[in-house]
């Protein structure tokens, strides 16, 4: 198929709200403890104003669907969209079908600004259900930041023609580092080092509303801009000079986005650690399947990415039940081969 | 790049559930050997024997260093584990009992060892240098405290002292339970290890206190391996709602009734709607020494208080 990149077609965004609504459904249903669908959809009901059934639920029951399972659920879908538009962004951006989150260093200078804030936080401050101190997602971001821009500059030190294997090295070296200094800060904060590590692991906590509260502005903000970004995307993949001459300021989006796609993707691995996979696989099938254009690839990514993500966390939480499997694990395990099945079925891979 | 994180992450555990009493009983377990009148030297316990009364102890088990302060052995410790800090007056060290350095140990000059798990092959190792090692693993019943009480009495030349410690545990816990009211339901417990939900069934030791008291564990259904010590989902807790939670997390945690009762959903738990959250002490409820007293006491008194 050669036709030139075309907008978002309809049938491929209703198919991206069927997947999210399908990822919800099953995420609400489905757990460790096992409760009748009917009842599920009652107190679902219940939740809107004005309506009131019996659900035959005892309220620790309805607590698991209200308290527990709707808001990771909610978190899933969007940690899932963020890492998946940060993917493919991050794609658009370096012109480069290997840049993820996670090659790019984002996600480990995340990780260790994260670790940095909560070993200097110390072990005492006595309310660990209060989840992520409010400067944790601040540092994962001047952490995802400095790692992007060290990897950018590493990769460009050659010359002026970045080739992608040396960005995607200058990647790999900086986030070796990073996850050496992270380590290194681990190991001499000995008190905090099951708190951290359960969240490197990468999991998305049975925790309440706080996380998703904390992500939500980051998910919107980042969402506007990136999505307002599709077409220059688009330009931008003719080249720098025709882009220019076509009105658009490669270096100045190109910025933004590498800003605005950090600070997301900061957000996501300070509330859920750091989960692999999404951010490659996601945009990289939908490119596939939906057509090389921005415009529509970056939606999509987004609806597709948060239904996938639901989906490995309902595998994680229910497969060994009551213990659950560290996400990253799911996302990797069932996201790499399904990868490779759309790989050799469409036998191409533009960028 | 996971990997190591996820290694360190395992062992962590592994050492909190030990230090909570699952580690794996029975190897080169000495046994209920000699009987209590050999008070002389030379004496044997199992496999150790020893040709005089040991002077400079080091024990690497918080649990061994209580019993050995218990039975009057306290002056002739000369070095116990970075875990060991009660009584305030053990000589604490740095020496680990989880990564034990045979080097760091045979540098005090022991003349006997006591410790409660062969981690790093530490056994074989102290045995090359030609020290005695008692291993007293962790009881899985309140008798396997007992015996250690008293085999270390025997070692260390204080058995009447040691039978006295037991005599004196058996005659208190027995006047606790029996001053349990019965109850027609039985209470049903939640026991918290870490706030990842840990616990431990009714087949612990800590579960076998429970069950002299007459309660009921709610982890018991979830233990599917058999290890004693499940983790369980937020989801199946809350479904098992139980009548009492007790905390073994408030130290190395800083669980207390105010975090649970503000985790997601858990304001719903029965326990947490009648105030039956009960804070342990970590030290006391994770060791099975002569402190097991003040645990039983600390769940009957809260047993006792709790609503029918």
């Amino acid at each position: 198929m050669t036709t030139a990149p075309s907008r978002l077609r309809p049938r491929w965004l209703l198919a991206g709200v069927a997947s999210v609504v399908v990822a919800a459904v099953a995420g609400l249903a489905l757990g460790p403890v096992r409760l009748p669908p009917g009842s599920v959809a009652a107190e679902l009901l219940n939740l809107l104003p004005g309506v009131r059934i019996d659900s035959g639920l005892t309220p620790p029951e309805v607590a698991i669907v209200t308290q527990l399972r709707l808001p990771r659920v909610a978190l899933g879908l969007l940690v899932g969209a963020v890492l998946a538009l940060a993917g493919g962004t991050y794609q658009g951006v370096f012109r480069n079908p290997l840049a993820d989150p996670y090659l790019l260093g984002a996600a480990a200078g995340a990780g260790l600004g994260a670790t940095v804030a909560i070993a200097l936080r110390g072990g005492s401050s006595g309310d660990e259900t209060a989840s992520l101190p409010a400067t944790v997602p601040v540092a994962a971001f001047a952490g995802a930041l400095v790692a992007v821009a060290l990897t950018y500059g590493l990769g460009s030190a050659g010359g002026r023609e970045r080739s992608p294997a040396a960005l995607i090295l200058a990647g790999v070296a900086v986030t070796s580092f990073l996850t050496a200094a992270q380590t290194y800060i681990l190991q001499s904060n000995v008190q905090t080092i099951q708190e951290v590590y359960s969240w490197i692991l990468g999991r998305l906590a049975t925790d309440g509303w706080h996380d998703v509260l904390v992500l939500l502005p980051y998910a919107v903000g980042m969402a506007i801009v990136v999505l307002l970004h599709g077409r220059r995307l688009d330009v931008m993949t003719v080249g720098d000079e025709e882009a220019a001459g076509l009105g658009v300021h490669p270096q100045r989006s190109r910025y933004l986005l590498i800003v605005v796609a950090s600070l997301g993707t900061a957000a996501a691995v300070a509330v859920s650690g750091l989960i692999a996979f999404v951010g490659i696989i996601v945009p990289h099938t939908v490119r596939l399947l939906a057509g090389v254009s921005y415009r529509s690839i970056l939606p999509l990514s987004m609806l597709f990415g948060g239904a996938f993500l639901t989906l490995c966390d309902l595998v994680a939480r229910t497969v060994v039940a009551p213990a659950e499997i560290p996400i990253g694990v799911v996302t990797a395990f069932f996201g790499a081969p399904f990868f490779i099945v759309v790989l050799r079925t469409a036998k191409r891979m533009p960028v | 790049m996971r990997r190591t994180p996820r290694l360190v992450a395992a062992l962590a555990v592994a050492a909190a559930l030990s230090t909570a009493g699952c580690a794996d009983a029975g190897r080169n377990d000495p046994g209920p050997g000699a009987t209590s009148a050999a008070a002389n030297f030379p004496v044997t316990v199992g496999s150790v024997t020893l040709a005089k009364r040991p002077e400079k102890i080091v024990s690497l088990s918080p649990s061994l260093t209580e019993m050995l302060f218990a039975v009057g052995a306290g002056k002739q410790v000369a070095a116990v584990d970075d875990q060991s800090n009660f009584p305030a007056d053990a000589p604490k060290t740095s020496l680990s009992g989880f990564k034990p350095n045979a080097e760091a140990i045979a540098a005090y000059a022991p003349d006997l060892v006591v410790l409660s798990n062969d981690m790093e092959n530490i056994v074989s190792a102290l045995g090359a240098l030609r020290i005695p090692v008692y291993k007293g693993p962790a009881a899985t019943t309140i008798d396997d405290t007992y015996r250690q009480l008293d085999e270390l009495g025997k070692l260390t030349g204080h058995p009447t002292e040691a039978a006295d410690v037991v005599a004196r545990m058996r005659d208190e816990i027995g006047k606790l339970i029996q001053d349990v009211p019965q109850r027609a339901v039985k209470l049903t417990y939640y026991y918290e290890l870490d706030p990842t939900l840990f616990t431990v069934t009714s087949k612990t030791f800590i579960g076998s206190l429970f069950t002299l008291v007459g309660m009921e564990n709610i982890a018991d259904p979830a233990d599917k391996t058999g290890s004693g010590y499940p983790q369980l989902s937020a989801e199946a807790l809350l479904r098992a709602d139980p009548d009492m939670i007790f905390l073994a997390d408030t130290k190395c945690c800083q669980q207390s009734a105010a975090t649970v009762s503000a985790r997601a959903g858990w304001a719903t738990i029965t326990a947490v709607k009648n105030r039956q959250i009960v804070a342990l002490d970590d030290d006391i409820a994770s060791r099975w020494g002569p402190r097991v007293v003040d645990l039983v006491r600390a769940i009957v008194d809260a047993v006792t208080k709790a609503p029918a």
